[in-house]
Order: structure tokens, then C-alpha cells, then sequence
């Protein structure tokens, strides 16, 4: 069993629900613990290092302290996402870096009473916490239903292999470790070049006509490699190219359909799992076909919110609410 | 700090240090003194088409004290955070962190025009220190009413796919310490005034 301290970040209870819910699902076979930070905040994404240095350090700050805290024998922070996970390593490391800034940042925390010592956590991505940690050898233990004839472009994006402060990854521009997981997993694996090329990131909100032009680079290339979809690590590049295709296919004239899920998402197929369970089905460009060729059906239905069952009676008197009889 | 007083004392032009400003107010150390010009960062930039200047004109421009013309330039506002430039440079310049500090100058300076990314950054920023979390639809909704009402009619598919997914909430959603991170938040605001 391995345990650490997670760094959810807004995105995992927003626009990537099926990165969190298949998450959740392959954690347990692969026996990953993981400890959510308690009342952790925004990460700032790319906005407010761009506003003011001094607050948007410690809005990170913040988290850093609160799982400095919270570390309970472990001191790995995982994030799966990629602007959480860069924030998170930068802060910690430029605080090292610039003792001015460790002394603003903490300067700032005491206000609430927190302080956080740079370089007592270690931040990692979600991915690498699998390859290294977890092993690619164990992953392949719990195949079940192998992605044969799926063809896909993994596409990690920006923020995961750059600027790797504490140098991770295989390669900055160029990492294979997306790659080779997939391979375990069964998929046939295209050599994407754009792995790591920008989805557009904040710009479909700033500037549009930029945004489509990187989506419609990635999805075209992808395209070109007859990729049956891409596989990702990242809330924003999976927002940008599935929830903007439309858009940017009405913005060139094309006619693009090139699903994107997360890669949690195909080792939950891989490992026989309900799709259900990994959220398939919450994108919006259609992933059907290109499941189909493994035999996996993307749930048609919503799956209704599961009720909470009431917890029994056991400990102090509380009111009696209507319903209670039966839930027990 | 790296950066050595290089201007004589006397001399009262504030543009003569404008390169060590920018440095000095950079998260880390951003090593901007070190550029060597050869412009490797505006080669990899997938967004230079759309820029006023590539970043190697616009640190020559910071070196040359052009402060009004380089807090002006569009070229911070179009980055993506991609880091090509930063893996690249020879020199190791930080460049994406010194396009974080050009942004906040701008902001401050009031230099910043022909673009809505400010005010979307400004109005991210008002929504975690309300909450503590980002709050998308919100944040969405407001900027494109604001800036591109035209295009709404086409980006409501999009956006009722992802409520319908429940893949956008409705409402925010706030942390229990709110008034802590506030707190945090107004006293970096002070330290930020003063240094």
C-alpha cells in the first residue's frame, strides 16, 4: 500500500469529474491511498502570478502549509493536474530559490497563522507516482481487457514535463513515459509528435482565434496519424480539445472527431472496470466508436447521484427525520 | 541577488534600471540579464504569430529602458505558459515567470490595452479570494457576456454540454477557511506594497 497527500485541485470536482471518479476506481486495485489535503484552495492556475508575485505565492502557499501539517508519515503532495502540480512544485521551489520570496510567502501565511518550510514536501504529478512508484509491472498485472487495435496519441501537454525543476521526466519535449504505460496497457501507440505541444490553455476565454489554431493543430495531427483518440493527463488540454471542438471545427470549416479522455480512464478499461465507474461518457466528443473497437459500450444514461445512506443511530441522539426508519 | 548595480547613482532617469526592476520583481531568480539575444524563445513560441513583439524584442526593448513601449506590448498577454521557450533557452532564462511580472507591471503601470486577458485574470483572482476555489461557470459567463457577447449563441452548446454532464457547477463552491485565506491574502498584499 502506498500513501500520500493529494492536491486535488478545482478542476477534479468541475469539467475533469471522470478524472476523479477513475481515479477513485483504479486506486484501489493498485492500492493508492490518497489523502485528500483538508480545506485546500485554488491553485491560481495561470491568472494570479500574473496579477501580484507576493499573494498569488501564497495563495499556494497556503496549500503547501496545510499538507506540511497534514503529513502524516508521508511527504509526496500528488497532483494529478498539470497547473496545480507546476504551481505547487514552483512555489516550493523558487521559496528555496529566493529567500526574499520565503520570507514574503511566510510573512503572509503567519496572518493565518500557518508557515510552510520550503523544500520539507515533495511534489509529483500523478503519472509519475504510477511509473515509479506503483510500476509499470504491477499495472500490467491487473489487465484484463487489453486496448488491442486502439490506436492512441498520448498527449501530456505543457505544465507535467516543463520546466521539471527537479528533472522527472525522461524528457522535456519528448517524454515516453505516457507512452510506455499505454503500451502496457495493450493500446497501439502512436509517436506523437505534439505530445507536449499547447492545447491553448486560458486563451479560449482571452483569445479565441488563437485557442482554435492549437486545438486544431493537435486534433488535426492526431487526426493524420489515424489516432482512434487522445489519451491525456491534464484538465485543460482534455477541456480545450473536447469541449472547443465543435467550436473549432465551425472556425475552420473542418470536420475533425477526435475523442480525448484521461489516461486513468483507459487503465480503468484495461483493468476490466465498468465504464461507468471511470467516468466514460462525461465527454462531449463522442468516444463510442473508438471504444467499440474494444468491446467497451460508453453509457448512454446519466447515472443518477447515488443517495448518501444514512448513517445508523449509534453514537449521540440527533432529531429524527423523516425517512430514517426505512434507510435503516 | 545577481544583478549589480551597473548605472551611476546620479543618474535620475527611473528607465536605466528598468532590466534589474523586471529581474528583481520576478518569482526565483529569472537570470533576464543573461539573454543573449538569439531568439530561440520567440522560435518555439506557438503564439508569436499573435504577438506585438517576439520575447527576445521585447528584453531587448526591457535592456534599452523602453519601459512605456514594453509594458504596452501584447506579447505577456498572448504567452500560454507553455515553457518550449524555457527548456530552450541557452541561457536559462526564466522566461514564462518574466512574463508574469511584465503582466502584473502593466496592470499596475495601467500600460495594458486591446485586450480582455487582464480583466479575465482580475476577475479569476476576485473569484478564489470570494471562495477559495475557481469558480468556471461563473468566471465563463461573465467574461464572455462582457467581451463576446456576439459569440454566446454559438458557445451555449458547449456550455449546456458541460452542465449537463455535470461538468460545471452552478454554484461556488467556498472553503471552510475563507477568512483565513483572506487574511493570508491581505497581508501579501501589504508585503507586496512594500517591496
Amino acid at each position: 500500500m502506498k500513501e500520500y497527500l493529494y492536491y486535488p485541485g478545482c478542476s477534479m470536482e468541475s469539467n475533469a469529474k471522470a478524472y476523479q471518479e477513475s481515479l477513485t476506481s483504479i486506486s484501489k486495485p493498485l492500492e493508492l491511498v490518497l489523502s485528500e489535503i483538508a480545506d485546500w484552495n485554488c491553485c491560481g492556475a495561470t491568472e494570479y502570478v500574473g496579477i501580484s508575485l507576493t499573494p498569488a505565492y501564497a495563495l499556494i502557499g497556503r496549500n503547501l502549509a496545510l499538507a506540511e501539517q497534514q503529513s502524516n508519515g508521508t511527504k509526496t503532495v500528488v497532483a494529478p493536474c498539470s497547473a496545480c502540480y507546476l504551481n505547487l512544485a514552483k512555489a516550493d521551489y523558487y521559496m528555496r530559490e529566493r529567500p526574499l520570496l520565503e520570507k514574503n510567502v511566510n510573512t503572509a501565511l503567519s496572518a493565518g497563522n500557518l508557515h510552510y518550510n520550503p523544500g520539507s514536501l515533495e511534489i509529483r504529478h500523478l503519472l509519475d507516482v504510477l511509473m515509479n512508484d506503483i510500476g509499470l509491472e504491477e499495472i500490467e498485472r491487473h489487465v484484463v481487457r487489453p486496448l488491442s487495435g486502439l490506436r492512441v496519441a498520448p498527449y501530456l501537454g505543457c505544465m507535467v514535463p516543463r520546466p521539471d525543476y527537479e528533472h522527472r521526466w525522461s524528457d522535456p519535449e519528448h517524454p515516453i513515459e505516457l507512452d510506455q504505460l499505454l503500451k502496457v496497457l495493450g493500446a497501439e501507440v502512436i509517436d506523437f509528435p505534439l505530445k507536449t505541444h499547447c492545447c491553448g490553455g486560458h486563451m479560449t476565454q482571452i483569445s479565441p482565434n488563437t485557442a482554435f489554431e492549437l486545438i486544431r493543430r493537435l486534433i488535426s495531427s492526431a487526426d493524420q496519424y489515424h489516432a482512434d483518440l487522445m489519451v491525456t493527463l491534464c484538465p485543460m488540454c482534455q477541456m480545450n480539445l473536447d469541449a472547443y471542438q465543435t467550436e473549432t471545427n465551425r472556425h475552420f470549416g473542418t470536420n475533425y472527431h477526435m475523442p480525448i479522455l484521461f489516461f486513468t480512464q483507459l487503465i480503468g478499461l484495461a483493468f476490466g472496470m465498468d465504464p461507468k465507474d471511470l467516468g466514460v461518457g462525461l465527454e462531449l466528443t463522442d468516444a463510442s466508436a473508438a471504444l467499440n473497437k474494444i468491446g467497451v459500450e460508453v453509457p448512454k444514461e446519466e447515472p443518477k447521484p447515488r443517495r448518501k445512506p444514512r448513517k445508523k443511530q449509534t453514537g449521540l441522539p440527533m432529531p429524527k427525520m423523516p425517512g430514517d426508519e426505512e434507510a435503516e | 541577488m545577481s544583478t549589480q548595480p551597473i548605472v551611476s547613482p546620479q543618474d535620475t532617469n527611473p528607465n536605466v534600471r528598468f532590466l534589474e526592476e523586471v529581474s528583481l520583481k520576478t518569482a526565483g531568480v529569472s537570470r533576464l540579464e543573461m539573454c543573449i539575444q538569439c531568439g530561440t524563445c520567440g522560435g518555439s513560441c506557438p503564439s508569436a504569430a499573435d504577438m506585438d513583439h517576439t520575447p527576445r524584442m521585447l528584453f531587448a526593448m526591457i535592456r534599452a529602458g523602453m519601459r512605456e513601449e514594453a509594458l504596452s506590448s501584447n506579447t505577456p498577454w498572448m504567452c500560454v505558459s507553455c515553457y518550449h521557450c524555457v527548456v530552450r533557452c541557452p541561457q536559462d532564462v526564466h522566461i514564462a515567470d518574466v512574463m508574469y511580472t511584465l503582466k502584473g507591471m502593466a496592470i499596475e503601470a495601467k500600460l495594458y490595452k486591446d485586450s480582455t486577458a487582464p480583466d479575465f485574470s482580475q476577475t479569476f483572482v476576485e473569484m478564489v479570494e470570494n471562495y477559495g476555489r475557481s469558480y468556471e461557470f461563473g468566471l465563463a459567463t461573465r467574461h464572455y457576456l462582457r467581451h463576446y457577447p456576439l459569440r454566446l449563441p454559438n458557445m451555449a452548446p458547449m456550455g449546456l454540454g458541460m452542465l449537463s454532464k455535470r461538468r460545471m457547477n452552478i454554484r461556488p463552491r467556498k472553503i471552510e477557511g475563507i477568512d483565513q485565506l483572506q487574511a493570508i491574502l491581505q497581508k501579501a498584499e501589504e508585503v507586496e506594497a512594500v517591496s
